[in-house]
């Protein structure tokens, strides 16, 4: 049987997943922000033209993706700071664990604690 | 399934500017900038006041009737998408295995950053706050016609 090789920093184990997570949030975030300049442009043509196409921005479906959006951006920026530390501080590696953990923690509370405030907003009238 | 380096200890040649690496320090230096001004995006629009259900066009307006804002959104503008660009041209990179292919997606990315980009900051700075001739129900309180 073949020996299964431990796990490193970036391979397997949470070096991994947090570089998976990492990639999947930055092309979500990415694809949103090309939309989201296009949809602010707007502004330029018409207070009315900017209005309608905002207001799809309150409607049930996509006020959940924006919970989503909020997380991966939340996940994205904090664990690109993990990533930084890593690169220049000279614990980050020994820490790079914990700080995973941490930034899933903070992302899960602050989505947790904006979702109920979001969501009256969308879903209330 | 290994994957063959063929010359894994060439030096790097000295004869051009090293862009990967200013590429990989971009990344390092605009993300922290990003997480400041993104995460305060995010809580000015969507946390404070009556989040998402107050943005409409009077709601940009008030913003951008302040320069400090003008500034907060260009820089936010300008980094976000050379990240983002960045980070895909990265992807584009590991994922693509035929030159042509590679190269047709990076030209592309590059190009509709600098659209985006263009576009963004004309905006921003072009915007009229009170435009002429709009219904006054949809302008800001500060504005004249409103």
């Amino acid at each position: 049987m073949a020996i299964r090789p431990a796990g490193t920093l970036y391979r397997g184990k949470v070096g991994m997943w947090s570089w998976v997570l990492h990639r999947i949030s930055g092309v979500g975030i990415f694809f949103f922000l090309l939309v989201h300049v296009l949809d602010t442009a707007l502004v330029r043509v018409s207070p009315e033209a900017y209005n309608v196409v905002i207001e799809s921005y309150k409607t049930p479906i996509v006020g959940l993706a924006e919970l989503g959006l909020v997380g991966a951006v939340l996940f994205h920026g904090l664990n690109g700071l993990r990533v930084i530390a890593i690169d220049f501080w000279s614990k980050g590696t020994k820490y790079q664990n914990f700080m995973f953990w941490a930034v899933i923690a903070i992302t899960v509370i602050a989505v947790a604690g904006f979702a109920p405030l979001h969501l009256a907003r969308v879903f209330g009238h | 399934m290994s994957v063959t380096i063929e010359t894994p200890n060439r030096p790097r040649s000295r004869k051009q500017a090293n862009w990967e690496k200013y590429g990989w320090l971009f990344m390092r230096v605009s993300g922290p900038l990003l997480v400041v001004l993104v995460f305060t995006h995010l809580v000015v629009n969507l946390v404070l006041g009556d989040g998402i259900k107050a943005i409409d066009f009077a709601f940009v307006a008030g913003k951008w009737a302040d320069p400090f804002w003008q500034v907060w959104d260009l820089a936010m503008l300008w980094l976000a998408l050379i990240h983002g660009t960045n980070g895909m041209r990265t992807i584009v990179n590991d994922y693509t295995e035929k030159v042509k292919v590679r190269k047709a997606l990076t030209t592309t990315l590059w190009a509709v950053c600098a659209l985006l980009i263009l576009l963004g900051t004309l905006v921003i700075f072009t915007f009229d706050p009170c435009p002429a001739g709009a219904s006054a129900d949809l302008l800001a309180s500060f504005c004249p016609a409103a």
